[in-house]
């Protein structure tokens, strides 16, 4: 009996054998915990990561050319890209199949403002061709290549199919070329002509002026941060109203007032004229450049730099200062070598806040930024709202995605990401 | 009777009482005073004929985007949705807006004219009923442009003559047409020019030439408030918008009708509709774009009516009572010299001219 017990497993008190009772009453207590956050977890997979997922796979999803005109696509790989010529009857036979089918379904047009986003005229060439396309029978009116010919001369040319041809891949690279200045080619990526490269362009610009625009923040709120650190309490909430209260009050508002106090006859303006600093006909130009996008931006973002400043300087003692002047510090010396270090972290996480939402910004650039102020923000959304080209949109955000997580593990790196506090 | 049974009727009868709450509509239009103009030409006598609430939703300056959204995620909650004519064509290019035969689904003029020949060639895509045509258009300061007040497109590139900032929109359409037209190239070669890469950078030239005095818009309400405080001395904008600024707020600013782009404005309704909401939609579409109702819209805004029929029966504002037949893009003394926007052209070349002309912008 007792050799018995020794040689088998230890047994809980319900005779089941320890070890498992243990697993079991360690997978009911996760289970437990996973409920309690479950709620918040189902709620930031729905709302957030799958919404942002299939977004980030719009930028390489390309499964539209192959869907609408499969026969064609098919068809085409034994057609020589590099011959110059344009395909056989076959190509011809299966593309009029495919576009009776997709005619039929309204996808034709669909497809037409898909490759005109890499070839121009694409659009109208399918609108107008599928309306008399429709009016061919597969079986009796073939062979269809003079057709097609005749309806358009475009169908003629080799370059409509290397179009075709080079963008039926599924899952392609070519929205992330486009975001770059450059394009797929039957050759490979190659840049764009020089007259349309402008994204490369706006993502420096995007980055420079964000760390402008932190920067002047920092400079800004470090004073501010530090009297309200050190004033009583009942001054420092007072004046803590005044850094909410533009805080609360609307984007769009704030911004327009910057419209109007900047603009050439706007309140600054004026005043300095009056005064006669400035002359009536060489009025300042603050506005509808990179300086009013600064300026308004720096205004905006403020309050999140001098928050966590704040917050991080309330926690400093007064006590440091004086101990490091009581052993011979002078004012620069007490401040530079023992206040400053320890107010770093709400500068790094004033910094992370101002830097991280001044990239992504879109309404104050579009306002107040003309046409050396706005931001590569600005382009994405054009390529939502206006020109469809929601690929491109896609890898414009993820190509920003990744930026801001690059810099964001290059700050860990340096600076230390533990070395950021709220307070 | 089982409580089951009753439930079943209790259920039953909730749902054809919501269905019956349920008499409402979405009507998406751009908002201000056009928006008002709508609900008082068409909205409100609607609602008062057949009971439909009408509910308004600004948001046509999204529509495109938002109806393809919409229409993935297998939800479309507007019936009816006011948009430019090329926008319509977008729409219906992607399967999204549904088409229209004009001649069964829209109401015959009163003397008996269908639909399509009252339309005419506005009716630009299968799927667009035409509402009013309006046009961008110049407005300048009257005090700050010298004696002889610009008369012409081409002052606008004139520096010399009209010193001074003017405002120009933040895109290549218009601009372009514009440009080609003052550098010497003939009304109607101007988008067989714009088709060549030489012609585009030519247009782009000659905008290079006033580049450091316009300041871009992107809303129709930005010129209109730069002529009001003196910021500019002349900029493009819809010409409606300048309506209000010279009659209903009486600032000292003035039409430049000359070579004004006509363009068109008017409805679509979305594909993806129960059968109960698109008949009822229909049936809004039929009433509100009659002879009457585009003639009554003119009332309260000034743009012209697309039925040649509504023409004649345009008559004074309702507020100002002022005549608003000279007000409209369409009158003759204004339309001397129009300007047509391709839209077969702008549908091909939008997004390569407009992508030379944000790089161009950002130099």
């Amino acid at each position: 009996m007792s050799d018995e017990t020794q040689s088998g497993p230890v047994l809980a008190a319900d005779g089941t054998p320890l070890k498992q009772s243990l697993a079991r009453s360690l997978r009911n207590q996760k289970m437990r915990a996973l409920a309690l956050i479950g709620p918040l977890l189902i709620f930031v997979l729905i709302s957030f990561v799958i919404p942002i997922g299939s977004m980030l796979f719009r930028s390489v999803e390309n499964g539209m050319v192959e869907q609408t005109i499969p026969l064609t696509v098919e068809a085409l790989k034994d057609w020589d890209i590099d011959s110059g010529e344009s395909p056989n009857e076959a190509v011809y036979q299966a593309f009029v199949e495919d576009m009776i089918v997709a005619i039929e379904a309204k996808k034709h047009t669909r497809l037409g403002t898909r490759l005109n986003y890499e070839q121009t005229g694409m659009s109208s060439l399918f609108r107008k061709s599928g309306r008399k396309i429709k009016r061919l029978d597969p079986q009796a009116d073939a062979p269809f290549k003079d057709k097609l010919i005749d309806i358009d001369k475009k169908w003629g040319d080799a370059q409509t199919w290397a179009v075709i041809k080079t963008h039926s891949v599924k899952i392609t690279n070519g929205y992330f070329l486009n975001a770059i200045d450059m394009q797929r080619t039957p050759e490979g990526a190659q840049a764009q002509p020089e007259d349309k490269r402008i994204l490369i362009t706006l993502f420096k610009r995007t980055l420079f002026m964000s760390l402008v625009i932190t920067f002047s923040c920092i400079m800004l709120a470090y004073p501010v941060a530090w009297i309200l650190a050190n004033l009583p309490m009942r001054t420092a909430n007072m004046l803590m109203i005044l850094v909410l209260l533009p805080f609360w009050t609307s984007l769009l508002v704030r911004t327009s007032a910057w419209k109007v106090m900047l603009q050439q006859q706007g309140v600054i303006n004026e005043v300095l004229v009056w005064l006669g600093i400035v002359a009536d006909d060489a009025r300042l130009v603050m506005i509808n450049n990179q300086l009013g996008t600064i300026i308004a931006m720096t205004h905006i973002l403020l309050p999140f730099m001098i928050l966590p400043m704040y917050s991080v300087m309330q926690t400093i003692q007064p006590t440091y200062l004086r101990a490091a002047k009581s052993m011979g510090a002078t004012n620069w010396t007490a401040f530079w070598r023992v206040y400053f270090p320890l107010s770093v972290p709400g500068i790094g996480a004033g910094s992370i806040l101002v830097f991280i939402l001044s990239i992504g910004y879109y309404i104050t650039p579009e306002i107040v930024g003309g046409t050396k102020g706005v931001f590569i923000s600005n382009r994405i959304a054009y390529h939502i709202s206006s020109s469809l080209n929601w690929g491109l949109a896609a890898a414009l955000g993820t190509i920003l995605l990744a930026v801001v997580l690059i810099l964001y593990w290059a700050y860990d790196k340096i600076v230390g990401i533990d070395n950021v506090k709220l307070g | 009777m089982s409580t089951k049974t009753k439930l079943l009727a209790i259920v039953a009868a909730s749902v054809a009482a919501s269905s019956l709450v349920a008499e409402e509509m979405t009507i998406v239009s751009w908002g201000g005073a056009y928006s008002k103009s709508q609900l008082r030409a068409y909205h409100e006598p609607y609602s008062e004929k057949s009971g439909v609430t009408i509910i308004n939703d600004d948001s046509s300056a999204e529509a495109v985007a938002k109806l393809r959204a919409m229409n993935e995620a297998g939800n479309v909650t507007w019936d009816v949705v006011d948009v430019v004519a090329a926008d319509a064509i977008r729409l219906c290019d992607e399967g999204l807006a549904m088409e229209i035969d004009a001649d069964t689904q829209l109401a015959a003029a009163p003397d008996g004219t269908s639909a399509s020949d009252d339309f005419g060639d506005l009716l630009v895509s299968d799927c667009f009923i035409p509402q009013i045509v309006y046009s961008t258009t110049f407005g300048y300061r009257t005090d700050l442009v010298g004696d002889t007040p610009p008369s012409n497109i081409c002052d606008v590139f004139d520096l010399e003559a009209y010193p001074g900032k003017r405002s120009l929109e933040k895109r290549a359409i218009n601009n372009m047409e514009w440009a080609l037209l003052c550098d010497g190239v003939a009304k109607d070669d101007v988008y067989s020019v714009l088709e060549t890469p030489e012609g585009q950078d030519q247009a782009l030239a000659k905008l290079d030439t006033i580049k450091d005095s316009v300041v871009w818009w992107s809303a129709g309400a930005d010129t209109p408030q730069l002529l009001a405080d003196g910021e500019v001395i002349m900029g493009s904008t819809y010409n409606g918008r300048l309506f209000s600024v010279i009659e209903e707020q009486k600032q000292p600013v003035a039409m430049l009708w000359d070579a004004q782009v006509f363009d068109l404005d008017g409805w679509i309704i979305p594909t993806g509709l129960s059968e109960e909401r698109k008949a009822r939609a229909l049936d809004y579409i039929m009433f509100a774009t009659d002879t009457q109702r585009l003639a009554d819209q003119a009332k309260y805004i000034s743009y012209g009516p697309a039925r040649k029929s509504s023409a004649p029966l345009v008559g004074k504002h309702a507020d100002l009572g002022i005549d608003m037949a000279p007000h409209m893009p369409t009158d003759p003394e204004n339309a001397k010299n129009t300007f047509l926007y391709n839209y077969e052209f702008w549908a091909d070349y939008r997004d390569d001219i407009e992508t030379k002309f944000q790089a161009w912008l950002a130099k």
